[in-house]
């Protein structure tokens, strides 16, 4: 059981957010939160990681403590049992393949986790080469393979596939279901995706200006009328700086040219690629 | 090579013995300090980055005429090195290396420091949760990821200890063997007319500077650009 209660001032598009939670998390259960940009999602994540201190919080994992700001415990991330995958993969870039993964090998850790990570994630014919030469889904198996070298018992994946096209995100969710039902792992995935998380969670947070307005199964989870139904991968055509603000033209992979307001705090340039969440009627939203 | 005199080579060596052992030790110091500066929040931070960066405005005999000033046996901080460890750092080896390091610090710190601040910060984070330390970390992810930065730094301060003049002249001299260093000598045989063997020490400099930034250059250039 992991046990988790957290305040944390967040800067936000619409201002200063105060991110409060608590909550349980029974073992071996697959998580998906999800929620506007700037809800305070990742922040979440990087709390249970250890990359972020609270104002005040504990955190309990198992018979662990992780953290007791009364007490002052803050357990760092090194001797935290967690895996994370970056929304940007994060991988080496000077390490190959198999060098980035047996870089997460702990001292007198068994090599064998890696050839069954390689297996599962079907990497054999990746392992000499380097980051670069990688596809987007190339990237994201490898950082999840890395992550699970550890053997971690709590997996942490921020928005892991919101930069991949469609079919390539199915691939993905499998190979994640199945290292999470594999190794026995207890799950948290932020993500925009509807179809994602009913594919995968078996609980759905939703978080809202740093609170959470549903915690329970994903049949209940009611789609907003802003609601995120997928998120498409566009290009960028054009970024302007307007009296209101930054307005992005942005190319989808269906051919059509949008209009949407940026609110992040570095705008994207011409010619980069960004994840787009498309919602109800004439309702987009962007993601970093 | 009996052209020359041993005077000559004297100087020379003693020269690139200054800007080898400050260029080491500030390999030593600028590492920390830049990771430190690239990762600091803190609200004094533009103190310490106003500080390393002083001796880039400040006229080289400023510092050396303060640091003369701090090391004589008439300061209270040169007479407590002086009884304390027993070391004098006017006129001697010691104190031009010392004299160096502050002069050259900033040509050390802040291409580290800016190779430091252009990695994204999820690669150390990455490594955080995969369970390694910050040194592991650092040696083994960090530093390999801005090795050019640290090849400019390197290439940088030796140049930069080479060519300085007025702090060696504050606080060193001009004692051959000890603290002669070739822009001192070049400056010297110039005063005494000397032209023929200022030309000399001033041609040595400018191949031998050539040539250590040729090679590294070369060197460089042949590794894969990795991001």
């Amino acid at each position: 059981m992991i046990g988790l209660r957290f305040r944390k001032k967040l800067q936000a598009a619409s201002g200063v957010i105060t991110l409060t939670v608590e909550q349980e998390i029974a073992p071996h259960q697959l998580i998906a939160i999800t929620g506007p940009s700037g809800s305070g999602k990742t922040t979440l994540l990087r709390l249970l990681a250890g990359l972020s201190k609270p104002e005040s919080g504990f955190l309990r994992f198992g018979e662990e403590v992780w953290l007791d700001t009364e007490r002052k415990v803050f357990v760092p991330p090194q001797k935290r049992s967690i895996g994370m995958v970056f929304q940007e993969y994060a991988l080496f870039p000077h390490l190959r393949v198999g060098a980035n993964l047996r870089y997460a090998l702990q001292k007198g850790g068994d090599t064998k986790i890696i050839k069954e990570l390689i297996d599962i994630m079907e990497l054999g014919q990746l392992v000499d080469r380097f980051p670069r030469q990688l596809s987007g889904g190339q990237q994201q198996r490898v950082a999840l393979a890395r992550a699970l070298v550890r053997q971690p018992k709590l997996l942490l994946l921020d928005e892991p596939l919101s930069a991949l096209d469609t079919d390539l995100r199915q691939r993905l969710q499998d190979y994640m279901l199945r290292v999470h039902h594999q190794y026995g792992l207890t799950t948290l995935l932020v993500t925009h995706d509807f179809s994602e998380i009913s594919k995968m969670a078996e609980i759905v947070w939703r978080l809202e200006e740093g609170e959470i307005t549903y915690a329970g199964p994903p049949a209940n989870l009611e789609r907003p009328r802003n609601w995120a139904e997928t998120t498409l991968v566009g290009t960028v055509v054009r970024c302007q700086s307007l009296p209101g603000g930054v307005l992005l033209t942005v190319h989808l992979p269906s051919g059509q040219l949008i209009q949407i307001p940026y609110l992040g705090k570095i705008p994207p340039g011409p010619g980069e690629k960004i994840p787009v969440a498309i919602g109800g009627p004439g309702r987009v939203d962007v993601g970093r | 090579m009996d052209y020359f005199p041993d005077a000559f080579w004297q100087t020379l060596g003693l020269t690139v013995r200054l800007a080898a052992t400050t260029t080491i030790i500030l390999l030593v110091v600028g590492i920390p300090l830049g990771w430190y500066l690239a990762s600091a929040r803190h609200r004094l931070k533009p103190v310490f980055e106003a500080l390393v960066s002083m001796p880039l405005v400040l006229p080289p005999t400023v510092l050396g005429f303060y640091l003369l000033l701090a090391f004589s046996a008439e300061s209270s901080f040169g007479s407590w090195l002086n009884s304390t460890f027993n070391i004098q750092l006017v006129f001697t080896f010691s104190g031009l290396v010392v004299g160096s390091i502050i002069y050259s610090l900033p040509f050390m710190v802040q291409p580290i420091q800016s190779g430091f601040e252009s990695l994204p910060a999820h690669l150390a984070e990455a490594s955080y949760t995969l369970g390694k330390s910050r040194w592991t970390t650092l040696t083994r992810i960090l530093l390999p990821n801005i090795r050019a930065s640290v090849l400019s730094g390197l290439v940088l301060s030796f140049a930069h200890t080479i060519g300085e003049f007025g702090v060696v002249l504050m606080i060193g001299g001009n004692i051959p063997g000890k603290t002669r260093v070739a822009s001192i000598a070049i400056y010297d045989e110039v005063e005494g007319l000397n032209y023929g063997l200022a030309g000399e020490y001033a041609g040595v400099l400018v191949i031998f500077s050539f040539l250590i930034l040729l090679v590294i250059y070369s060197v460089n250039a042949r590794k894969p650009r990795l991001l």
